[in-house]
């Protein structure tokens, strides 16, 4: 692609390497002035790294990088900045006890008479700033208490008061409501149509199409291909991502459902949820839905026993589960693959070969001694199963891509030959690939008889993966749809509806 | 489908043999037994070993399970003072006459006592052991030095205090060195080849990925305090007969010297790293080192000097080690990047 030379931004065969790992292969990017660039890829992609480089975190190893036709380096984000680069984060790093003006100007508050910090002055430009994105924020107020969407923008005012003409938004939208999404295009709209030039990183292809002019795709590293949006489709942009065709994301088959594996009671805890009760057979996926925050992973955790909870029961088989002893769920036939995957399914630092055999070891002691060698020999099967890939098996978990380490805790699940298997974000950081190959994994389980409670905050993975799917709205159990009943529109329903309203859609 | 197979290891026995920190510290070990045994005078004889192994005895008995309590990425600083408080018990009862069965009985179980109160204030209450255990130093010491003011019990019957100096025939080697090599044994087997000891180094690198797994963390933990309290308290008795003394005020400042040697024998201060090989080492090391310093004349202060210097330089040297194969891998890297990889022009038009 010839790109005129006046583009805002332009990065060509950019390299980036952080020891043996190569971030980035050749990364590309050209954005005009005045438009909504979409930079899109699955995770690992090298699209963050690629910001950063922008940035100014790192310093790339090669390749080119220009600014308004100017070949730039920058040795830290300072010198970024000042060249007109913004940054705006998925979180945003304020400083809470500071109000919301201090923290636009920080680090170069406007002085007055005698250098003394003119609040004043500072406060009528934010409010000024604020009126040019046209939304509503008091700029007095402190930082502490903003929703991550506030946030965001108070970055973006930061930003233009800096005069930035290029601003990077690296998924934005990943933790904001509906409402929130539409001010944050709104405002973005306004940045484009002033002449700057923005790059919008986002998994939702719906919001790509809906917000912007161009998109990139990047896959393993490197620049694959740039498209007008009115000329791409969402195949075509999943296809290039992917590298090949994928032919079904989510194929649930249709299995046998069995007895009542788990049965939950009346599962209380006070300020997290309230009176949940569902079952989960044999041969079924049930699937959690809901809003984030709304109290799903609380009640797998509750359940699984790694946190309290005041009143209720959990049994499986018809037999009570004790409450806050993990070690007893895991008797009673319960497996858990928590959403942290690096805090809480993995060891990251312990091998592969330490992470599969972390539940069943203690089974695999022969007279209380345990060796490497038995280790292995009862693991190796369980990650072929999975086809984890690794050179060896005392490879670091840390080594290895967010698929194969989901591989990997699965695998360490699974060997433990469990009854019903709890998944919270099955998916979440996971490359559209493996994705599929975990839902593949799912359906094949459940159809050999495993009872699975799966948490996700994907509508698509839900309705296409569950059975059953029960949708929590503030800590309580809002609907109880069958595969058929469950639509975008009732499940949404149900996971937006108010403590005030909450009919049972049996 | 076709079925995969995994090697179990990335590089053959003799490398991750040598690239551990243990080996560094057995080698150095080696070297210096070597140099001192044909160069210094008297290092060879068999009185300077039964010396540096007695002299090493109390330190050795409490960084078994205090490798167990770093690995953890916790800490036990109430040691010495276990060593002084059992010094003490064991003084008292003697004093009044009760048998030194009885006596080193009670002795050894105000060790676990010792171990259940620590083991319970940061395993079930959730406090930092740093501070629980500084704060149980003071007071165990202070219980110690109470019991026995500022006396010291020395009528011990001469054939308890002669076990501590008798010799395995003409090797040199003290008998009660035995008791060492069995209970090295058992904390091997315990945190090397045992599922108990997979939990522990689970603790050190993620307590929070160990508790999702199953790992009972607070019983663990309680279960290492109790160790490290009643080997303390093993080893006070040792220290008692051995210089044929109990005072309130034994082996002050011995936890130190405990966590440096663990330290140099490659376990990571952080948790999650370590072996136990290693410090067994890293305590020989020491004692040899300054046994050896000493024969050649160097005063003590400057053998603390020494000591010093090579605690921070092995620290450091496990940073240089990781510098290296950073570089080295990057350069590997490097080599192969060389492939010609896609250029916009090339793919875009696919």
């Amino acid at each position: 692609m010839d790109s005129p030379p006046q583009a805002a931004l332009q990065l060509a065969g950019v390299s980036k390497n952080f020891g043996p790992v190569a971030a980035l292969r050749s990364g590309s990017l050209t954005v005009q002035p005045g438009s909504i660039h979409a930079l899109v890829g699955e995770n690992g992609a090298g699209k963050s790294t690629l910001v950063k480089i922008v940035a100014g975190v790192h310093r790339r190893d090669g390749g080119d990088f220009f600014l308004d036709g100017q070949a730039v380096d920058f040795g830290s984000t300072a010198e970024s900045k000042a060249a007109g680069i913004a940054v705006i984060y998925q979180e945003p790093t304020l400083f809470p006890d500071l109000s919301v003006t201090e923290n636009i100007f920080m680090g170069r508050q406007i002085l007055g008479r005698m250098r003394r910090i003119d609040k004043a002055t500072m406060y009528r430009e934010a409010g000024k700033l604020f009126q040019g994105l046209g939304v509503h924020i008091d700029p007095r107020r402190p930082a502490l208490g903003l929703s991550i969407a506030d946030q965001q923008i108070i970055e973006i005012a930061k930003a233009i008061s800096l005069d930035a003409k290029v601003l990077i938004m690296d998924e934005p939208t990943a933790a904001l409501s509906g409402v929130e999404v539409e001010r944050l295009f709104t405002v973005a709209r306004r940045l484009r149509d002033e002449g700057r030039a923005l790059v919008f990183i986002s998994h939702r292809f719906d919001e790509v199409f809906d917000l912007c002019d161009a998109v990139t795709v990047m896959r393993d590293g490197s620049y694959i291909g740039t498209r007008p949006i009115a000329e791409t489709t969402v195949t075509e942009m999943v296809n290039l991502m992917v590298g090949r065709e994928v032919a079904d994301l989510f194929p649930k088959q249709d299995t046998d459902i069995g007895d009542v594996v788990l049965k939950v009671e009346g599962l209380q805890s006070a300020g997290v949820f309230h009176d949940v009760s569902f079952t989960v057979r044999r041969g079924e996926i049930v699937g959690l839905a809901g809003l984030v925050g709304a109290g799903r992973s609380e009640i797998a955790r509750a359940v699984f026993g790694v946190d309290r909870y005041d009143s209720g029961t959990v049994s499986m088989s018809g037999t009570a589960v004790p409450a806050r002893n993990p070690r007893a769920a895991i008797r009673s036939g319960m497996a858990f693959i928590p959403e942290d995957r690096r805090k809480q399914g993995l060891v990251t630092d312990a091998s592969v070969a330490e992470n599969i055999a972390g539940v069943i070891r203690r089974g695999l002691a022969k007279g209380g001694l345990l060796t490497k060698a038995q280790e292995n020999r009862a693991v190796a099967p369980w990650a072929a199963r999975l086809e984890v890939k690794t050179s060896s098996l005392d490879a670091p978990a840390k080594t290895m891509s967010g698929g194969n380490q989901q591989k990997v805790v699965i695998a360490k699940w699974l060997a433990t030959k469990p009854d019903l298997l709890i998944i919270d974000e099955p998916t979440r950081g996971i490359d559209v690939g493996t994705k599929s190959e975990v839902h593949r994994l799912l359906s094949e389980l459940a159809g050999q008889g495993l009872a699975i409670l799966m948490i996700s905050s994907e509508l698509p993975e839900v309705l296409g993966m569950a059975d059953r799917v029960l949708v929590v709205s503030e800590g309580r159990l809002t609907a109880d749809l069958t595969r058929e009943q469950a639509t975008p529109e009732t499940v949404m329903h149900a996971a937006t509806a108010s403590s005030g309203s909450q009919e049972m859609a049996r | 489908m076709s079925e995969r197979t995994y090697p179990s290891y990335t590089h053959p026995l003799w490398r991750r043999l040598l690239i551990g920190r243990e080996a560094g510290v057995i080698a150095l070990l080696v070297i210096i037994w070597l140099y001192g045994y044909s160069n210094i005078p008297y290092f060879g004889d068999t009185l300077t070993l039964t010396y540096i192994l007695v002299d090493m005895t109390t330190v050795l008995l409490i960084a078994l399970p205090m490798t167990l309590v770093i690995v953890t990425g916790e800490i036990d600083l109430s040691v010495a003072s276990v060593v002084g408080l059992s010094s003490a018990v064991l003084g008292l009862l003697v004093q009044h006459g009760v048998g030194m069965p009885l006596a080193c009985l009670t002795a050894l179980v105000t060790g676990v006592i010792c171990g259940v109160v620590n083991g319970f204030l940061v395993a079930y209450v959730g406090l930092p052991s740093l501070a629980v255990t500084i704060g149980t130093l003071a007071l165990y010491r202070g219980i110690a030095v109470g019991l026995l003011g500022t006396t010291a019990v020395t009528d011990f019957p001469a054939n308890w205090t002669e076990l501590t100096s008798r010799v395995l025939g003409s090797s040199g080697i003290p008998t009660f060195m035995m008791v060492f090599v069995v209970l090295a044994a058992i904390f091997i087997a315990l945190l090397h080849f045992s599922p108990f000891g997979r939990g522990i180094y689970d603790i050190g690198l993620s307590p929070e990925a160990a508790e999702f797994t199953g790992v009972n963390v607070q019983r663990t933990k309680m279960i290492l305090f109790v160790l490290t309290g009643t080997l303390s308290a093993l080893a006070g008795i040792f220290y008692t007969l051995r210089f044929g003394s109990a005072r309130g005020d034994n082996a002050t400042g011995l936890e130190l010297q405990v966590i440096a040697a663990v330290l140099l024998g490659g376990v990571s201060i952080f948790g999650g790293r370590g072996k136990l090989p290693g410090v067994i080492a890293g305590v020989l090391l020491i004692g040899a080192l300054s046994s050896a310093l000493r024969l050649e004349g160097v005063t003590v202060n400057v053998i603390n000097i020494i000591i010093g210097l090579l605690l921070v330089l092995s620290v450091l040297s496990t940073s240089l080690l990781a510098w290296v194969s950073d570089i080295r891998g990057s350069r590997a890297r490097r080599h192969r990047v060389q492939r010609p990889t896609p250029t916009p022009s090339s793919v875009s038009s696919q």
